[in-house]
């Protein structure tokens, strides 16, 4: 058995150049999708908790449609599904943003149900009590402190939804992989330009694990 | 012997008619008559499970009930939480300190006892400040009012909680079994910052298993047994002579140790 591979240190190399061209596509598509799906996950997971059963109904079905469909499902159904409803073609770009948000938003909004509920009662109780209202009371005293239980998930949730976004050069747009496939079709150096793939979706979650990691020091005191 | 303050006819601050309050099938309290009157220091005893804590905790619409009302200060609390002003409003005039003290671990010890002065009562920071650095040396915890609750000891947490209350200046403080969560050694020194409270005419309705400082502080002794208030008196009477059977197997269990 004679095993020779040879790998093209030069291939990868040259490939970088035109592969972070991609970055910008999948930086914006998953911080545009998160920061969106951050908003829709507050407001759903507020009203999942809610004690009017009308408020919880639709976000529970909500929460249960997105998070039960796969990502790559709803992009399609976004991007090739939508424009037969609305009469018109929709960007692949905001097809991507629409596609993390809803889908993040459905995770984040049983993020922060979690975070609200895991502040112990009397934290409420001694607000309400000191006279605040119950606005008052969440945007102080629970809000806060359930937050910074939630920057974990929240940043278990972003590291996911970045590589949500590879699938998405399904539809064209010129994210990361989409730009190495595209390179690979011309070079044939699949191997080495794949390995550029990952490192750089490697290179984008360390540093926001690392980023979490300063936020929960800072934010963890006191707790 | 006379007490001023009971008998003197004095408007009540707080006075609760045919309160019935039910957790689903249970009855948890009974028919409660209850008035407090201004400077009046009323001690709640009984066993746990009794109904002393959701007593109290009626007062300023933590618990709701389901027949009777509560006149607070002028303000009424109705059945299934409806009251004739908003709760809110009651609640600023009533502070509360409760067993596991609650107070707000993501805030300074200062700012746990500025946020509803400057949120609820508008005042500006510096005046708040100044009111929370005044209590926090009533309670004599100045020095630690940069730090987090969580550096605290539970004495002196609950003693920030105290003036956490105090800064909203009530017109009635309820304490929920304030010293139960505290080591021995710790319990001293809250029942100390109470006891100066009382003796500068606060209004209290404490609900303690404190005997000895219910004893010394408390105007009247109000006994609970199964929701209902069984016997009530001023300490002497209830402690040394008490008329009710169970008010005497109750102290007799605990008095003995």
């Amino acid at each position: 058995m004679d095993v020779t591979f040879q790998f093209d240190w030069q291939a990868a190399i040259s490939s970088i150049p035109y592969l972070l061209t991609g970055i910008p596509y999948t930086l914006l598509i998953s911080f545009g999708g998160l920061a969106i799906g951050f908003l829709i996950g507050i407001l759903f997971g507020l009203l999942r908790i809610s004690p009017t059963v009308w408020l919880r109904i639709p976000a529970i079905t909500y929460i249960e449609i997105f998070r039960g469909t796969p990502v790559l499902v709803q992009v399609l159904f976004i991007f090739y599904g939508l424009p037969q409803i609305i009469g018109g073609p929709v960007n692949a770009l905001v097809a991507g943003i629409a596609a993390i948000a809803v889908n993040s938003g459905a995770y984040i909004s049983e993020i922060v149900r979690g975070g609200v509920q895991s502040i112990e009662r009397g934290q409420r109780e001694a607000s309400l009590s000191l006279g605040l209202s119950r606005t008052q009371s969440f945007r102080y005293v629970i809000w806060p402190q359930a937050f910074r239980r939630m920057i974990p998930s929240l940043g278990n949730q972003g590291i996911i939804s970045i590589k949500d976004t590879s699938l998405f050069s399904v539809i064209g747009v010129g994210e990361l992989v989409r730009q190495g496939q595209i390179y690979i079709a011309t070079t044939f150096s699949a191997l080495e330009v794949y390995l550029m793939v990952a490192m750089l979706y490697l290179a984008i979650t360390l540093s926001l694990s690392l980023a979490l990691r300063l936020l929960e020091r800072k934010g963890l005191v006191g707790q | 012997m006379t007490d001023i303050k009971t008998e003197a006819g004095a408007e009540p601050i707080v006075r609760m008619e045919k309160v019935n309050k039910f957790f689903g099938s249970l009855h948890v309290l009974q028919d409660i008559e209850l008035s407090v009157s201004h400077g009046e220091v009323v001690v709640v005893i009984g066993a746990s499970g009794s109904g002393k804590s959701t007593l109290i905790r009626c007062i300023n619409g933590l618990e709701e009930f389901q027949h009777g009302h509560i006149d607070v200060d002028g303000n009424e609390l109705l059945p299934n939480g409806k009251s004739s002003k908003s709760l809110q409003t009651i609640r600023t005039e009533v502070g509360m300190v409760f067993q596991q003290f609650n107070l707000f671990p993501h805030l300074s010890v200062r700012d746990n006892v500025t946020l509803a002065p400057i949120k609820v009562r508008g005042l500006s920071e510096k005046q708040a400040s100044d009111s929370a650095n005044r209590l926090l040396e009533q309670v004599n915890i100045a020095d630690q009012a940069d730090k987090l609750p969580g550096q605290l000891s539970g004495g002196q947490q609950q003693r920030v909680a105290l003036a956490r209350a105090l800064a909203m200046e009530p017109r009635l403080m309820l304490f929920d079994e304030p010293t139960s969560a505290l080591d021995p050694e710790m319990i001293g020194e809250v029942l100390d910052a109470m006891r100066e409270l009382a003796d500068a005419g606060m209004t209290m309705m404490i609900v303690t298993h404190e005997m000895g400082f219910a004893r010394e502080v408390a105007d009247r002794v109000i006994y609970i047994h199964k929701g209902q208030i069984v016997e009530q008196g001023k300490p002497e009477a209830v402690f040394d002579n008490p008329q009710n059977e169970r008010t005497k197997s109750f102290l007799g269990r605990v008095l003995k140790h």
